[in-house]
């Protein structure tokens, strides 16, 4: 799953109190995600109005003719207040999206904020688009897009151009997120080629790399004894992709669950065989946070070492979270992206 | 060995509790006055200030629509996706309160004080909350949404969600933008994206604040000025105390007292005293203020528009600066004191001639000092400009007048006492300029009261006289009407045409001429301007000239402060620059103003059609045309008489005076109490000097009687000396504070019955001070003027 975060964004209290960002809790008059609905494209593109959350989640690995490397967040946050979607002030769709461009040695993150139903943000599935302000994601298939952010340090313009098909996480995009059920819609297109221009406070930087991009909704994703989650998105040399989860529980051992992703594309589900253990973990202002990890998936012979390229790539936005980009080594290499929540 | 001496000094006290009364009313009086004027201000500061946070006036750039009006929704959403960060805002009234809608989501910092008890979900969805203080709450008519006291938000003001602000005020559009300080890169121009909108800079201070600044400035002084009269109180008291002490202070330093000790002690009860007091006066000022604080709300919201909560919210700054305000002002008063006594020869002693010397040292100095602020005050009114130059010419010469009094007193009494005939009455004028130096830090006090009462009343009157002569060519229609809308206004124009004289189309629109912040009005040509408007200056035929577009009209106010004259060039839009045909007199109006002709106004301000008229007619006619309207569906409140608008009017500037004459009628009751009570301490001072009198044969009766003349005598003296000192001071006021002020000059007119009057009650005050004293005087029995021999040193 991906990125999960939360709107709940002046609920500090509620956030603390029921699982990260208020995700832990309770979903009335809300859809819940069913299992054996079909995923059909490009309407599940769009949003899903009727659920109490969603999200579209872009993360990019880049590097500049150089060789330097660039991590990119795009992000755009859907938090239904009740499920119903109307036109006007009075929606109760709020929108929140989160940009952010990260080097070794920098990391630059901004959030915008906006109602739905006067046109501010919204997502329509066919052609594409996503926006909240002047920030796009949009193009006239969802296998062409554009990706544009913007803040008072730093705005970016990226194409993406997909190498490969969509795939659905779980069971055909049914992503079970707890051992009591709890659960969402999920799917990816990890096989975006990535080319465009950052503007930094340095000066432009054209790179180019690969993207992954994530689509999930559901009304109550976490159980409330799950306190957070660490995320990994690995793309391997080989054109093989990982993508794996761990649910951490205050007093258990919690939920993993990981998608190992061909070459071509064909998912294969593990449930409860993903491991991720911290190796070394930072201080960022108090709060202690993992950015070495030893990652494994035995069933596919996957025995690596996990690194952020910027230790410090924490968003202090509402709520706060770390996201970054990665280095993958040992029985395979390659790059991705870490999200991990919930820590304290 | 502290305790002892303690005792020693504070025994004084049990022997003279007047002098302690007389310290520690002075002292809570003055700290009382002055700290309620200052909870007032700081009351009404606060309030502009929660005011300019609500709308982020002062900190936030704004976008409006360029033509006045609204800002639609569609312009909002283009702006957000070019990337502006802007948030917007809408306000109307809903019933007596101010309802202020904002979008939490995209407000800027924190222009909005709601974060407190603020639930995103309930404020945004269902009914919605509503946040305001209680009492604004409780005005609330009735709504879905749900009430949240918040006490940080501004006076009659009410804060909620925009969706729930324009469901109530049953609107559309926004009002205006506020702008992020923080911009993402990259943006487009302003006119790319959304053309018809202009963008505000923040103002420096919040709007009101400026323009209620003078206001505040007026109490200021007056509060300012009570406290120096409540000192001089204090100064003589404590003068008077120390005096008394000597004996005691030679006995104890002859007993081996050390002299750091006892000024350390003296130090030590002085501060003591002044705490006592200072908080008696710090409640005191408390009630004060909750009894004015009403009638200033009610004025401020009359001449500026500007909220102000009508109760009185306790803040640490204030009543710790009221009681550092009291140890400072008895410093001051006794500071002299202790330095002589802490320089004072070990065996000086309480020596009557010492004490005679020094004041006559003192009195070369009072003359000079009086001389050297005479000479300030005049260069002040030559040359000073502005209005602490103005207050500062107020403070020079009511402080020299004050100082020059007893030696003025002291030279009358003295030419007096030569043409005095007969023994009595050469005893009766000596014996009054014996007794000056006693009185005068009381009569300088009554000076200074009853200047301030003769400057303000005359400013007062002739604020009205001016101000009614004006308000009866200014509201010459019969009946203002105000629609709704622009609809409404063309068919309610439409139907009044043929039934009335003349229809007067009113609308103002805010721009800035020359540089100053300015109003734009608009005149149709009729003859009801010619026949009834007065001009300071204007060129021949200026009503014609305008409704020919030669010019413009600008208030008195604009001409001042952009320094305009006749014929000089007025830039009134982009294309449009035309000279100044006329300067009227606008008084009660803060800011400045330009009039031109219709046409000229709407080619100017396309979007604006003119929503209120004035209607002339005659006048026996106004209840059939009101009647009339009232049956097209304009709601009573919005048909205005030409009586009751004025009637308005006056109430307002009634109101504003109605303060300042409070603190008048304070002030002179301080003055009053002060003669009381120096006469009380006198007059034990005294038996001996009337012993040899009352031996020589005149009865008690009769002492007590010349007792009585001689405070009138000196009560009067100081009446007449009062008079011109009060007209200079009316002069001030209106030529040059008013000016600075307000923008605008005002004619002076004198009020000699009312100056009568004042006279008269002074007198009053000063035989009632002097009623006790004398009664006693006349009780006091024989034995004890007897006494005065036996015991005499």
């Amino acid at each position: 799953m991906n990125a999960r975060i939360l709107l709940l964004l002046c609920l500090p209290a509620a956030a603390q109190a029921q699982g990260f960002a208020g995700l832990g809790g309770a979903a009335e008059g809300f859809a819940l995600p069913e299992r054996g609905r079909a995923l059909s494209f490009p309407a599940d593109h769009g949003a899903h109005p009727a659920f109490r959350i969603e999200w579209w989640y872009v993360t990019a690995n880049l590097e500049t003719p150089d060789g330097t490397p660039y991590g990119l967040q795009w992000t755009l946050f859907r938090s239904a207040l009740a499920p119903r979607d109307t036109r006007g002030w009075d929606s109760p769709q709020l929108w929140l999206g989160h940009a952010a461009v990260t080097s070794a040695e920098t990391h630059h993150y901004t959030q915008r904020l906006a109602r739905g139903g006067i046109g501010q943000a919204g997502v329509e599935p066919a052609p594409f688009e996503a926006w909240i302000d002047d920030w796009r994601m949009a193009g006239p298939d969802f296998d062409d897009l554009t990706l544009s952010a913007s803040g008072p340090e730093f705005s970016y313009e990226v194409t993406l151009d997909a190498q490969g098909p969509l795939v659905r996480h779980g069971e055909a995009g049914f992503s079970v997120k707890s051992a009591e059920g709890q659960a969402s819609h999920y799917y990816s297109q990890p096989f975006f080629t990535a080319r465009g221009t950052l503007h930094l406070p340095e000066g432009p930087v054209e790179v180019s790399g690969s993207a992954w991009f994530d689509h999930e909704w559901s009304s109550q994703p976490l159980s409330d004894r799950q306190t957070g989650w660490d995320w990994f998105s690995l793309s391997f040399e080989s054109g093989a992709k990982l993508m794996g989860f761990q649910l951490r529980e205050a007093e258990a051992a919690g939920y993993s669950y990981a998608s190992w992703i061909a070459p071509d594309g064909a998912l294969t589900p593990y449930v409860e065989a993903f491991e991720a253990e911290p190796l070394e973990t930072v201080d960022l202002d108090g709060i202690e946070v993992p950015v070495r990890w030893a990652v494994r998936l035995p069933q596919e012979g996957v025995a690596v070492e996990v690194e952020a390229l910027n230790a410090g790539a924490w968003n202090a936005l509402s709520p706060p979270y770390w996201e970054g980009p990665v280095t993958v080594s040992g029985s395979h290499v390659g790059e991705g992206y870490l999200e991990m929540t919930g820590y304290e | 060995m502290n305790r002892a001496v303690l005792l020693a000094l504070l025994s004084h006290w049990r022997r003279a509790p007047l002098q302690l009364f007389t310290l520690i009313a002075g002292l809570a009086l003055a700290t009382g006055l002055w700290s309620g004027v200052q909870a007032i201000n700081a009351e009404a500061r606060a309030s502009y200030d929660a005011a300019a946070a609500t709308l982020g006036e002062g900190r936030f750039a704004r976008i409006e629509a360029a033509a006045g009006g609204e800002i639609p929704r569609a312009r909002y959403v283009a702006l957000r996706r070019a990337g502006w960060q802007v948030s917007p805002v809408v306000q109307g009234r809903l019933g007596p309160l101010r309802l202020v809608g904002i979008d939490p989501l995209t407000a800027p910092g924190e222009i909005a004080p709601v974060s407190e008890g603020a639930d995103i979900s309930a404020f945004l969805t269902g009914g919605g909350q509503v946040f305001g203080r209680a009492e604004a709450l409780e005005m609330l008519p009735e709504i879905d949404a749900v009430p949240v006291v918040a006490p940080e938000v501004a006076p009659n003001t009410v804060i909620t969600d925009i969706s729930v602000a324009l469901r109530l005020l049953d609107r559309e559009g926004i009002d205006a933008l506020l702008v992020d300080p923080e911009q993402p890169q990259g943006r487009p121009a302003l006119e790319e994206v959304a053309p018809g909108l202009s963008l505000r800079a923040p103002q420096a201070g919040s709007e009101v604040g400026r323009l209620t600044d003078s206001f505040h400035l007026n109490l200021t002084a007056f509060g300012l000025l009570c406290f120096a009269v409540g000192i001089f109180i204090v100064h003589g008291a404590v003068g008077l105390a120390f005096e008394q002490r000597r004996p005691v202070l030679r006995t104890m330093r002859a007993l081996g007292v050390p002299l750091g000790r006892l000024v350390g002690l003296m130090l030590a009860e002085m501060a003591a005293l002044a705490l006592i007091a200072g908080s008696l006066g710090v409640g005191l000022g408390w009630l004060l203020a909750s009894q004015l604080l009403p009638d200033v709300a009610a004025t401020l919201r009359g001449l500026y528009g500007a909220e102000v909560a009508g109760g009185l919210t306790l803040r640490p700054s204030w009543w710790l600066s009221g009681l550092g305000l009291a140890l400072a002002g008895t410093g001051l008063a006794a500071g002299a004191a202790l330095w002589r006594i802490a320089t004072m020869p070990l065996l000086a002693a309480g020596g009557r001639r010492a004490w005679a010397m020094a004041e006559a040292r003192g009195a070369l100095w009072q003359g000079a000092a009086a001389l050297a602020l005479f000479a300030l005050a005049t260069g002040l009114a030559l040359w000073g400009e502005g209005l602490v130059a103005g207050f500062a010419l107020l403070g020079a010469g009511l402080v020299a007048a004050a100082l020059a009094l007893p030696l003025v007193l002291g030279a009358v009494l003295a030419g007096a006492a030569r043409l005095a005939r007969g023994a009595l009455a050469q005893w009766f004028w000596a014996d009054t300029r014996q007794q000056l130096p006693g009185l005068s830090l009381a009569l300088m006090a009554l000076l200074l009261a009853m200047a301030a009462n003769i400057g303000v009343s005359t400013m007062v009157g002739s604020f009205r006289q001016t101000f009614t002569g004006f308000l009866d060519q200014r509201l010459a229609p019969e009946l203002y009407v105000e629609t709704a809308d622009d609809a409404e206004a063309r068919a309610i124009a439409a139907f009044l045409a043929p039934r009335v004289r003349s229809v007067l189309p009113l609308a103002s629109v805010e721009t800035e001429i020359a540089g100053q912040p300015a109003e734009m009005n608009l005149a149709r040509p009729d003859p009801t301007y010619p026949e009834n408007w007065r001009f300071l200056q204007s060129v021949e035929r200026p009503w014609q000239r305008l409704a020919a577009r030669e010019g413009a009209l600008i208030n008195e106010q604009l001409a001042r402060r952009a320094g305009l004259g006749l014929g000089d060039p007025l830039r009134l839009g982009p294309d449009t620059t035309l000279p100044v045909l006329g300067i009227y007199g606008d008084y009660g109006n803060p800011v400045g103003q330009v009039i031109v002709t219709e046409a000229l106004f709407a080619e100017l301000h396309p979007g604006i059609v003119p929503r209120r008229f004035g209607l002339r007619l005659d006048p026996d006619r106004v209840p059939e045309i009101r009647a009339a309207l009232e049956g097209r569906g304009l709601p009573p409140g919005a048909i205005t008489d030409q009586a009751a608008l004025k009637r308005f009017s006056l109430q307002v500037f009634e109101r504003t005076f109605a303060v300042t004459a409070a603190l008048n009628v304070l002030t002179l009751a301080v003055a009053g109490f002060a003669i009381l009570m120096s006469l009380l301490t006198l007059a034990a001072l005294r038996l001996p000097q009337l012993a040899p009198v009352w031996a020589l044969g005149l009865t008690r009766r009769r002492l007590a009687a010349l007792e009585m003349a001689r405070a009138v005598l000196l009560a009067a003296l100081t009446a007449l000396l009062a008079l011109p000192l009060g007209l200079a001071l009316a002069w001030v006021l209106l030529s040059v504070v008013n000016v600075a002020a307000f923008g605008w000059r005002l004619p002076m007119f004198v009020f000699p019955a009312a100056y009568g009057w004042l006279g008269l009650f002074a007198l009053l005050a000063a035989a009632a001070a002097a009623l006790w004293p004398a009664i006693r005087l006349a009780r006091t029995p024989p034995a004890v003027l007897l006494g005065v021999f036996a015991s005499e040193r």
